[in-house]
Parts: C-alpha cells; sequence; structure tokens
C-alpha cells in the first residue's frame, strides 16, 4: 500500500448504509482531484463491490463487516476491500457477457469497465476475501 | 427512494425517486413486475433517479423480459443522466425502449 490514505471506513454489511459508504466515496475521490464523471465511475463501481460482499461474501446476512479503504499515490487511486465471511470461490466471479440480455451479473462487468486493475483473493488464514481495485487518475 | 404509479394512456407509469440500490431496489422490481402480473403495460419513469447500480438495471431488465413473454409494453421515459450513464455502461441503452416523455411514447406507438 502506497500514497496518501484517503478514506478508511468500516460498515456493516447492510445495503442500507451503501449510500453513506457511497457519500464517503465521492468525498474522498473529490478530494482525491478527480473530475465528476471519475468520481461517478468510481462510486459505481466501489457500490457494485460493496453489494456483491453483502450478496455473495456474506449471503445477505446483515451480521459481517467490510473495510474499504482507498489510497493516492498520485498517478492512481487505490481501493482496497476486506470481508470476514467465508472464503468465496473465485472462479464463480466474472461478468456477463455484455451482449447477453439478462439480470445478473452487471455488477461486476461495471466494476471491468470503470477500474484499470482489479484483484481478488483470499485473506490468509481464511479471514476473509479482499479486493483490490486501481484507477488510474493522472 | 419512493415510488408511484399512476395510469395514464394506456400505461400504468411507475415513477421512481431517489437512489435505486440493493436497499431499494427490491421495491422497485415489486412495483414494476406487480403491474405487469396485472396485464398493464409499464412506463418506468426514471427522470428523478438520482442514483441507480446494477440491482437496479437488473429490475428494469426482468420488467422488459416479463413485458416480453407476457406480449405487454414496456419502456422507459424520463431517463436521468445518472441513469443513462449506468444505461450505456451496461449496453442497454439501445436495447430498452427510451423515450424523454410520455408524450414521445405514445406517438411513437402510432
Amino acid at each position: 500500500m502506497t500514497g496518501q490514505r484517503l478514506l478508511k471506513v468500516k460498515f456493516p454489511a447492510d445495503p442500507r448504509i451503501l449510500r453513506k459508504v457511497r457519500e464517503h466515496v465521492r468525498e474522498a475521490c473529490e478530494r482525491g482531484g478527480c473530475c465528476e464523471q471519475v468520481v461517478s465511475q468510481i462510486v459505481l463501481a466501489v457500490n457494485e463491490a460493496c453489494s456483491n460482499i453483502i450478496r455473495h461474501a456474506y449471503k445477505g446476512s446483515r451480521a459481517g463487516e467490510i473495510i474499504l479503504e482507498i489510497f493516492n499515490n498520485g498517478r492512481e487511486l487505490e481501493f482496497h476491500l476486506r470481508d470476514f465471511a467465508e472464503p468465496v470461490d473465485l472462479t464463480s466471479i466474472g461478468p456477463r457477457d455484455p451482449r447477453e440480455i439478462k439480470p445478473g451479473g452487471l455488477g461486476t462487468l461495471f466494476i471491468r469497465e470503470i477500474m484499470d486493475e482489479c484483484a481478488y483473493g483470499h485473506v490468509q488464514g481464511n479471514a476473509g476475501n479482499f479486493l483490490h481495485m486501481k484507477k488510474r487518475i493522472g | 427512494m419512493s415510488y408511484a404509479v399512476r395510469d395514464d394512456s394506456g400505461y400504468a407509469v411507475v415513477e421512481l425517486t431517489g437512489d435505486v440500490d440493493l436497499s431499494a431496489s427490491p421495491e422497485a422490481r415489486s412495483a414494476i413486475l406487480g403491474c405487469l402480473a396485472q396485464s398493464r403495460n409499464v412506463l418506468v419513469d426514471l427522470s428523478r433517479v438520482t442514483y441507480i447500480d446494477s440491482s437496479g438495471v437488473a429490475s428494469l431488465v426482468e420488467g422488459y423480459q416479463t413485458a416480453k413473454k407476457k406480449k405487454l409494453r414496456f419502456g422507459l421515459i424520463g431517463v436521468s443522466e445518472a441513469a443513462l450513464s449506468v444505461l450505456k455502461l451496461a449496453r442497454l441503452d439501445k436495447v430498452f425502449p427510451i423515450h424523454a416523455t410520455l408524450d414521445e411514447r405514445i406517438r411513437a406507438d402510432g
């Protein structure tokens, strides 16, 4: 992790909290110097990532927690998400074909379209899952 | 998010207001599918939507597909900038029938 930390927030895996999380992300990206279009895209991508954690890692349980950090290393913003759920099947994470018209798989598609880099993994010791994303700003 | 449903010119117009995200999209989905279950043509008014995510878009897709199966009319009207940018990202801006107003949709219906 390098650069200035713009945000660190820990919140319950509750969909009702996502609006507040989006506000925090927006403020952090604005402080990071992003234009409005990029801010909106990032807010969407981070929201999608959090929604996926709530739905798939915690399977809708609101008892879990999510940690979000945002860093600015001058060239890019880095987004680190971490949950404390059971390890997810990483092979099942994938966007749908954008040519398909179906309700599911859009969240991952949005993340892949918006972010420049995206990496998923398990936290050591079966202590949850992480998602790291990067968005170039320079 | 809040919503209202009104009858206008042969359509159930479902007006969504606010953020349509994971917490709110079940309500949006229920409103849209509820109208379709009553065999009503549906237009979803997105002019007051300030944010929509994949779960909100999924509700619209499900409405579109359900309407198609039931041979009912479905479309979007007054799509806000916030909503349009997300529909474009999903490549759905050319799939849903989209019109600026109800009147334009009615004219297009012929």
